[in-house]
């Protein structure tokens, strides 16, 4: 059946040897691996549900009388989009949990793109011959932190619409095409004739994904062309990979994983409330509420716009509020510029041309992983500083006291950070014996009292045998004979 | 296993008593006792999941069996490939998947000659070619550009508050109202009261949002309030006093007022006015006051404006002088 259908398409397609190598295709057994499947399962997940919410979503900002199922909307003017976003988590079965699911999936999509770039940046995964990967890798970033922005702006609830008001002032704030980009965009001055709802709906549920699809694609289909990483040890070495096929074992672990990342997902969001829209109500450009935060990838933008001083620069008849345009049109420009040029940067610096297959230890490149370290410190201050009041009000101090704090701490803290974390490596990597399991010890005590450590030889019982890597057998002969093809076994002494 | 020594997949047969085809448990049974555990309890989540469905649709409960569900079904399978299938180690090599030296130049020679020779040959095909895409390019870009939305207004005697940055509705003697259209009377506050208003006929207009705070119990044959800010000592009107409450950093409603301190505080990324002193930023990104609304009070004591904001309300942009 298999084998007749098989032939029936390789007739056609030939696709029986890139097929077998797709079958035999090893992936290295390491959990830090599985970072990236996190962020590949919550698409999934999110592509899911949100065919599912544009069912029910209508992208419209004309304004209706709310006749649903929650009571104390009744009767109120609202927006289409509001008031179908409202009636999808009400009024249609299942919906709230969809909504909450596609919500925290976005979450946690770019929770899990951002550990993911650390684990490929802190082992240096990212040298000849993968900087295309990386460069795909952090487009999809850029697009993913743009897409989530692009969705919880569409249910036109008071948080979400005090999003776009900022985001069309940060367009305005860019010297000489910011009053254009924002009457082009918003189909006038803000808050527009209303078409920015459907074409926020059309980036978002169109344009955005069908490029992060096409960059999915190009990043795993680099990925299987250039092979896994994977870490130093026994037998793996810079031309081979050890692990596990991709069918069976693989197929399974990582279907299994799917089901996993997406029961978290939907057991969160039936358990943990996010984005409560008919809480914040409809939106009016001349309402707030306290606590204004985006979702937490934005967070970091709020924080350099909280911290930012007030310079305003005003001259020969033109302003150019620096106060925005630094923080949020300057500093995610330099930040995501340093991102793309990483590999290249650190090529340059260590004058490295060769293939690297073999994945570094973090300690082993002091100054990456001060510099890795100093980054991640940056983004965890300014995302700090995108919570100046919550944090004034829960530790009752000034709230001038922690916007200082974070004004002095948002550059300062990243560059200690960077020396200690490089002095750490140092020291980390002058241990004797670092990564190597310790072999025992017998303590000699001399007759005049004196303690003298010296290794213990090795004795019948301290080795344990392990099997040497073998390709994938194509042939398993399935009636049971006796050891008749003797594999590699190797003795390893601890 | 030397570095040199590439192997190549093997098309013996190996036999099924192989120690890389013997599951990682030291308990096969066990661990396939495990797994069928997860499968049935995930096949009774989702079982679950069917029922609640059609007689509830309780959120808590539908994602308690479909969550529920999908883990000891994604367990039972994780348990499955990782304790009873093949346990390896296997080994792939990689092969060098860069060109030889004598490709690379076919590649480049190619590009380089093939195409030089048909440029070399028709250098004026080539131009107009180019010519003629690159002016496609440039005329495609308008209708996806300029048609997008109107062209803003730059000058600052423009009136549409539509197209432009500078102008609201506010005019002499506008009528304040209640974003539900109501009136604003002289009574209508007491000392530390605010209210949102807008001209009349504007209500809930985004740049014509106002805040209107009271600060002093001031009769109309008192002296008048003295604020701070030199030229403004009019502006308000028995006590009362109204600004943009658009925030100067990124147009937030600046909308938390603090009786004790009469300072108007920004939600968003809290700038800080001093209402008192003509609502110049204290703290905070902000970099330019509010701007004021100057009042009056009409024969039937309503409010109602002297006159339109004298500068460009909200956050900064090129055009602002």
């Amino acid at each position: 059946m298999i084998d007749s259908s098989l032939r029936w398409v390789d007739d056609r397609l030939g696709i029986a040897k890139g097929g077998r190598t797709f079958l035999d295709k090893i992936f290295p057994d390491h959990w830090s691996f599985m970072l990236g499947e996190i962020a590949l399962y919550s698409f999934v997940v999110l592509l899911g549900t949100g065919v599912f919410l544009s069912l029910y979503y209508i992208p419209s900002a004309h304004e209706i009388v709310y006749h649903g199922g929650y009571l104390p909307l009744q009767g109120q003017k609202v927006s289409e989009a509001y008031a179908s976003s409202v009636g999808l988590s009400f009024d249609v079965k299942s919906g709230l949990l969809m909504r909450q699911a596609h919500h925290w999936s976005a979450d946690i999509f770019l929770g899990s793109i951002a550990v993911h770039m650390a684990r490929v940046f802190f082992t240096g995964a990212f040298r000849k011959p993968r900087e295309f990967n990386w460069i795909v890798g952090v487009t999809m970033l850029l697009l993913g932190i743009v897409n989530g922005f692009l969705g919880y702006s569409l249910p036109d609830d008071l948080v979400s619409g005090t999003g776009i008001r900022i985001a069309y002032s940060i367009l305005e704030s860019i010297p000489l095409a910011g009053s254009y980009l924002g009457t082009f965009l918003f189909g006038g001055n803000y808050p527009g004739n209303g078409i920015i709802i459907p074409r926020f709906y059309l980036l978002h549920i169109l344009i955005v994904p069908a490029l992060i699809v096409g960059l999915l694609a190009a990043h795993l289909g680099l990925l299987v062309k250039q092979k896994h990483t994977q870490f130093k040890g026994r037998g793996k070495t810079e031309h081979n990979v050890v692990g596990s096929p991709m069918f069976p074992t693989f197929m399974a672990k990582t279907t299994g994983f799917l089901f996993v990342t997406t029961a978290v997902t939907f057991i969160l969001a039936g358990f943990a409330q996010i984005n409560p829209i008919w809480q914040f109500g409809q939106y009016e450009p001349f309402q707030i509420s306290y606590a204004v935060q985006p979702d937490w990838y934005m967070g970091w933008l709020d924080g350099a716009l909280r911290i930012m001083p007030s310079w305003e620069f005003v001259g020969w008849g033109h302003t150019i509020p620096l106060e925005v345009l630094l923080p949020a049109v300057i500093f995610p420009g330099i930040i995501f510029n340093v991102f793309f040029a990483w590999p290249f940067i650190e090529a340059r610096h260590t004058n490295d041309l060769a293939y690297h297959n073999l994945l570094d230890r973090p300690r082993d490149r002091p100054k990456r992983t001060g510099a890795g370290a100093m980054m991640l410190m940056l983004m965890f201050m300014v995302f700090g500083a995108s919570s100046t009041d919550v944090l004034a009000n829960f530790f009752q101090v000034p709230l001038n006291s922690v916007l200082w704090f974070f004004r002095i701490a948002v550059p300062l803290i990243p560059v200690i950070t960077y020396f200690v974390t490089v002095k750490i490596c140092e020291e980390m990597r002058g241990a004797e014996g670092i990564g190597k399991r310790k072999p025992p010890n017998v303590v000699h005590r001399s007759a005049s009292g004196e303690f003298s450590t010296v290794p213990a030889e090795a004795r019948p019982g301290d080795g344990h045998e392990e099997l040497e890597a073998v390709p994938v057998p194509a042939f398993i002969d399935m009636v049971p004979a006796d050891l008749a093809t003797g594999p590699g076994i190797r003795r390893v002494m601890r | 296993m030397s570095d040199e020594s590439p192997k190549a997949p093997s098309l013996a047969p190996v036999s099924l008593e192989d120690p890389h085809l013997q599951p990682y448990a030291k308990h096969p049974g066990r661990a396939e006792a495990l797994a069928a555990a997860a499968m049935v309890i995930g096949f009774l989540g989702f079982i679950g999941f069917g029922i609640t469905y059609w007689i509830s649709d309780q959120t808590q409960w539908e994602a308690a069996t479909l969550g529920g569900g999908m883990l000891a079904l994604g367990v039972g399978a994780i348990a499955w490939g990782k304790y009873l299938m093949p346990q390896g180690p296997f080994v792939e090599e990689r092969h060098d998947f860069h060109s030889t030296e004598a490709e690379r130049d076919a590649m480049t020679a190619a590009i380089v000659e093939r195409g030089g020779m048909v440029v070399q040959r028709r250098k004026v095909l080539g131009g107009l070619f180019a010519l003629g895409s690159t002016a496609m390019g440039v005329v495609i870009a308008f209708p996806l550009i300029r048609s997008l939305g109107p062209k803003p207004a730059t000058s600052r005697q423009a009136t549409n508050t539509d197209t432009s940055l500078f102008a609201t509705n506010w005019k002499e003697n506008s009528q304040l109202v209640t974003a539900d259209g109501r009136i604003v009377k002289v009574a209508d506050l007491d000392v530390g009261g605010v209210l949102t208003v807008f001209p009349k006929g504007h209500e809930g207009s985004s740049p014509d949002q106002t805040i209107l705070i009271r600060l002093a119990q001031i009769g109309p044959d008192d002296p008048p309030f003295q604020l701070e800010s030199p030229g403004r000592t009019d502006w308000g009107v028995q006590g009362y006093v109204a600004y943009s409450k658009m925030c100067t950093h990124l147009g937030c409603p600046v909308g938390l007022y603090q009786k004790l301190t009469q300072q108007l505080v920004c939600p968003c990324h809290q700038s800080i006015f001093n209402v008192a002193s003509g609502c110049i930023p204290e703290f905070g990104p902000a970099p330019r006051p509010l701007p004021q609304l100057p009042l009056k009070v009409d024969a039937f004591g309503n409010l109602r404006s002297q006159s339109g904001y004298q500068q460009a309300i909200g956050p900064g942009f090129w055009e602002r002088p």
